[in-house]
């Protein structure tokens, strides 16, 4: 501004004013190049990486951590970490670019034709299928007891939910906030029907019983949530399914007389079964555990990928493409959003039920909110709508903060963890390893055909 | 519940309908320019309450302040809260949403960063501030000083009051009557249509974030002024928040007033009726009403008409 203002002043009369104004006009200043903007920028990151890898803070001294990061070392680490970045990128971009080429050719071109074969090889593709369960059923029992653990409470579980996750996210299109309140749902209806609650069940069910049940309650529940919010715009799902998880969390917590309230419930039995005088009891050893999540995953596996090229998964497929014009080619849009919602949520209450076995007690701070954003966290992670990708990134997500435990401190991980979820979503929206319709899918959405996700106006108008 | 006692929630809710009409407003706000739900407000308004709580550590008020002294930490407090909500808001949406913007990206991918930002926030602000909710130190003495049908107003009271009012004016007249409001109200409408008219979209949107932000963060003090600060506190008023502005009319500035007032009513008014712990369930329960039978919301979505 001032520049123009004062090239007015000057320049009145005479052209060889007004051109030299002109000029310095055209000229951008130092501090405006956009060489210097990704410079503050990667100062500004390198800024707050230091922050974020410092040390905790403390109430009592609200500067102490800040403190801390910003004197140390630790700053100028991570300052010239950025910066080393930001030379590397203006100053060597080419070089780096052809060899990342190179790099990306002689890896890609065997790595294409092994992924090309496993498409068009069905005898290959079963091969690895069957190869990987039998590594799945030996490998855990080489574990030790701790790591069995950690893969039966949490990677199984959280790999079944992800699959549950990936039907509504992934293949629907919706965003649910809240799945995780029907793995609670799920766990407090174990606790329920089999007599754990203050409230007494009709009858006392065994635990296998208890899975369909859970199932239909999950249904029934997700399709009162869904019905009203699922006709409007998809974003309302969204912020609903979150109060949804918050009112799960604060019944569950308040209302003594019917949940047993901050206690919970406890000493809830594990899965046994009785059949044509073959008895058997699943106990604390977690690998029975095992076995049978790896059960149920397969079965969920098998199930949702029918699902997935039936008449419902095109219909989810076209909702997700382009909503508005699925419902003028006839597909009952708000019928198979419900359905997706619907299904995702009994998945999560066989989950429920299932660790509520396994555990044995429920509390209501088993089910935080935070849960049903890691899940969001795996799916994504994993590449939405890709089930090896979600098994994936559950694993790896579930395994990791696991594995650096003693590195980082276990306070911070959810940090990461929203970082990962940024920078996922700018960089690799599909995941690591993303369905290829995904993927072209958001390539598109990007070139402005299709919406890639059921969140916009629903069609037909707001109901 | 006795007359007095419903004429005593009636002004506390009306109080706390104040404040959530404010955070109210910042959702609404980037709503209407974006259509996009920005879940890391919650987290704008926590930083800002970290904000006034930075600047009262560093001026440490004296005990039994002068009145004009009590004015003057409120007014530091309150635009150090103003600076973090501003600043968070912008980085956000110049970090967080305008590659993806750029990029035309799905609004499923908006949704999600929003929240990875959220999370990564409050998180952030836990490890540097600490993990225990705190107390802002006292900037005045809190005493009655006026009866509304019976019910006694403190300073504290007053002071959010006023101030979220007194904010609420100053945005009506800025989205009313100034250029910027205008630039506003033209992308909202259609922001390509906006652009081609020669309004810079990216600044338009950038401020729009702002001015959210510095709302949401003078909110988030008077919030800590009432209750406590701690690096969760944004969550349940965000969703409440964002209730109040669905309920109003998403988009509808004047609306998310109206909704907070609401909200704020109805959520006090469960504490004798009900008991204080299902609060928050209330607003959700009205939240999911509104959406079944006026899904438009009480004064109607006027996305684009922010007014």
């Amino acid at each position: 501004m001032s520049v123009v203002e004062s090239s007015k002043d000057t320049g009145k009369g005479t052209g060889e004013n007004i051109a030299s104004a002109a000029s310095r006009l055209r000229r951008t200043a130092w501090y405006q190049q956009p060489r210097f903007t990704r410079l503050w920028a990667m100062v500004a990151l390198g800024v707050l990486l230091a922050l974020v890898t410092g040390e905790q803070g403390t109430t009592r001294d609200i500067f102490f951590s800040v403190k801390g990061s910003l004197t140390g070392l630790n700053l100028w680490i991570c300052l010239a970490v950025t910066i080393g970045i930001w030379a590397l990128r203006e100053f060597a971009a080419e070089p780096i670019k052809s060899s990342v080429a190179a790099v990306k050719s002689t890896v890609s071109g065997p790595a294409g034709t092994v992924q090309d074969r496993l498409r068009a090889d069905a005898r290959l593709r079963w091969g690895l299928i069957v190869g990987g369960l039998v590594l799945a059923l030996w490998l855990p029992s080489t574990l030790a007891r701790t790591w069995q653990t950690v893969l039966v409470d949490q990677i199984a579980i959280f790999a079944l939910l992800a699959i549950g996750l990936n039907v509504v996210i992934g293949w629907a299109g919706l965003l649910d906030l809240g799945f995780f309140a029907f793995f609670a749902v799920g766990a407090y209806s174990t606790a329920y029907w089999t007599g754990r609650l203050p409230v007494e069940p009709p009858v006392v069910l065994n635990n296998f019983w208890v899975i369909p049940i859970a199932v239909v309650t999950c249904l029934i529940t997700g399709v009162l949530l869904g019905a009203p919010t699922l006709r409007l715009r998809g974003d309302y799902l969204a912020i609903v399914t979150l109060g949804f998880h918050e009112i799960i969390y604060l019944v569950a917590k308040n209302a003594d007389g019917l949940t047993g309230g901050p206690q919970g419930a406890r000493l809830i039995p594990d899965f046994s079964f009785s059949f044509g005088g073959i008895e058997y009891e699943w106990s604390i050893d977690p690998l029975p555990y095992w076995y049978l999540l790896v059960f149920f995953i397969v079965l969920v596996i098998v199930l949702f990928s029918r699902l997935e090229h039936s008449r419902v998964g095109r219909a989810w497929t076209a909702i997700r493409e382009d909503e508005i014009a699925a419902a003028a080619n006839g597909v009952d849009t708000v019928k198979f959003k419900l359905m997706a919602f619907a299904i995702g949520a009994s998945t999560s209450g066989v989950a429920g039920v299932i660790f509520t076995s396994k555990y044995g007690y429920i509390n209501p701070e088993v089910f935080p909110l935070l849960q049903s954003i890691l899940i969001l966290a795996y799916v994504i992670f994993g590449g939405m709508g890709s089930i090896p990708g979600v098994l994936m990134g559950a694993a790896l997500l579930v395994w990791l903060p696991e594995a650096l435990k003693d590195y980082v401190d276990p306070a911070d991980r959810y940090m990461y963890l929203g970082a990962l979820l940024v920078i996922m979503m700018i960089y690799r929206p599909q995941g690591i390893w993303p369905s290829r319709r995904r993927q072209r899918e958001l390539t598109m959405a990007g070139e402005g055909v299709g919406d890639a996700d059921a969140m916009s106006e629903p069609a037909g108008g707001k109901a | 519940m006795s007359l007095q006692e419903f004429w005593d929630y009636l002004v506390l809710g009306v109080m706390l309908g104040s404040l959530y009409a404010v955070i109210a407003i910042g959702y609404t706000l980037v709503y209407g320019v974006l259509q996009l739900l920005n879940f890391a407000h919650s987290e704008v308004f926590m930083l800002g309450a970290y904000g006034s709580l930075i600047v009262l550590q560093f001026v440490s008020p004296a005990d039994n302040p002068s009145a004009l002294a009590s004015i003057g930490y409120v007014a530091l407090a309150m635009a150090g809260s103003a600076l973090f909500g501003g600043v968070t808001a912008y980085g956000l949406e110049k970090v967080a949403y305008r590659p993806l913007r750029r990029r035309g990206a799905p609004r499923l991918i908006f949704l999600i960063t929003a929240i990875g930002a959220s999370f990564f926030l409050y998180n952030l602000a836990g490890k540097l501030f600490g993990r225990d909710p705190m107390t802002l130190p006292e900037m005045y003495d809190n005493h009655n000083v006026l009866t509304i049908f019976g019910a006694g107003v403190n300073v504290t009271q007053l002071l959010q009051f006023a101030t979220a009012v007194v904010m609420m004016i100053c945005l009506d007249l800025l989205v009313n009557r100034t250029k910027l409001g205008k630039g506003i109200r033209a992308v909202a409408q259609d922001a390509e249509v906006a652009s081609l008219m020669g309004v810079d979209i990216d600044r338009v949107i950038s401020r729009t974030f702002v001015i959210g932000g510095v709302m949401g963060g003078v909110a988030g003090f008077l919030f800590a002024n009432l209750n406590q600060a701690s690096y969760t506190m944004g969550f349940i008023p965000g969703i409440t928040a964002f209730a109040a502005a669905v309920v109003g009319g998403i988009g509808n500035i004047r609306g998310a007033m109206a909704g907070g007032i609401l909200i704020g009513i109805v959520e006090t008014m469960t504490v004798p009726l009900l008991g204080d712990q299902w609060r928050s369930v209330s607003a959700m329960v009205v939240l999911i009403l509104v959406l079944m039978f006026r899904p438009m919301g009480i004064l109607g979505e006027r996305v684009g008409r922010a007014a």
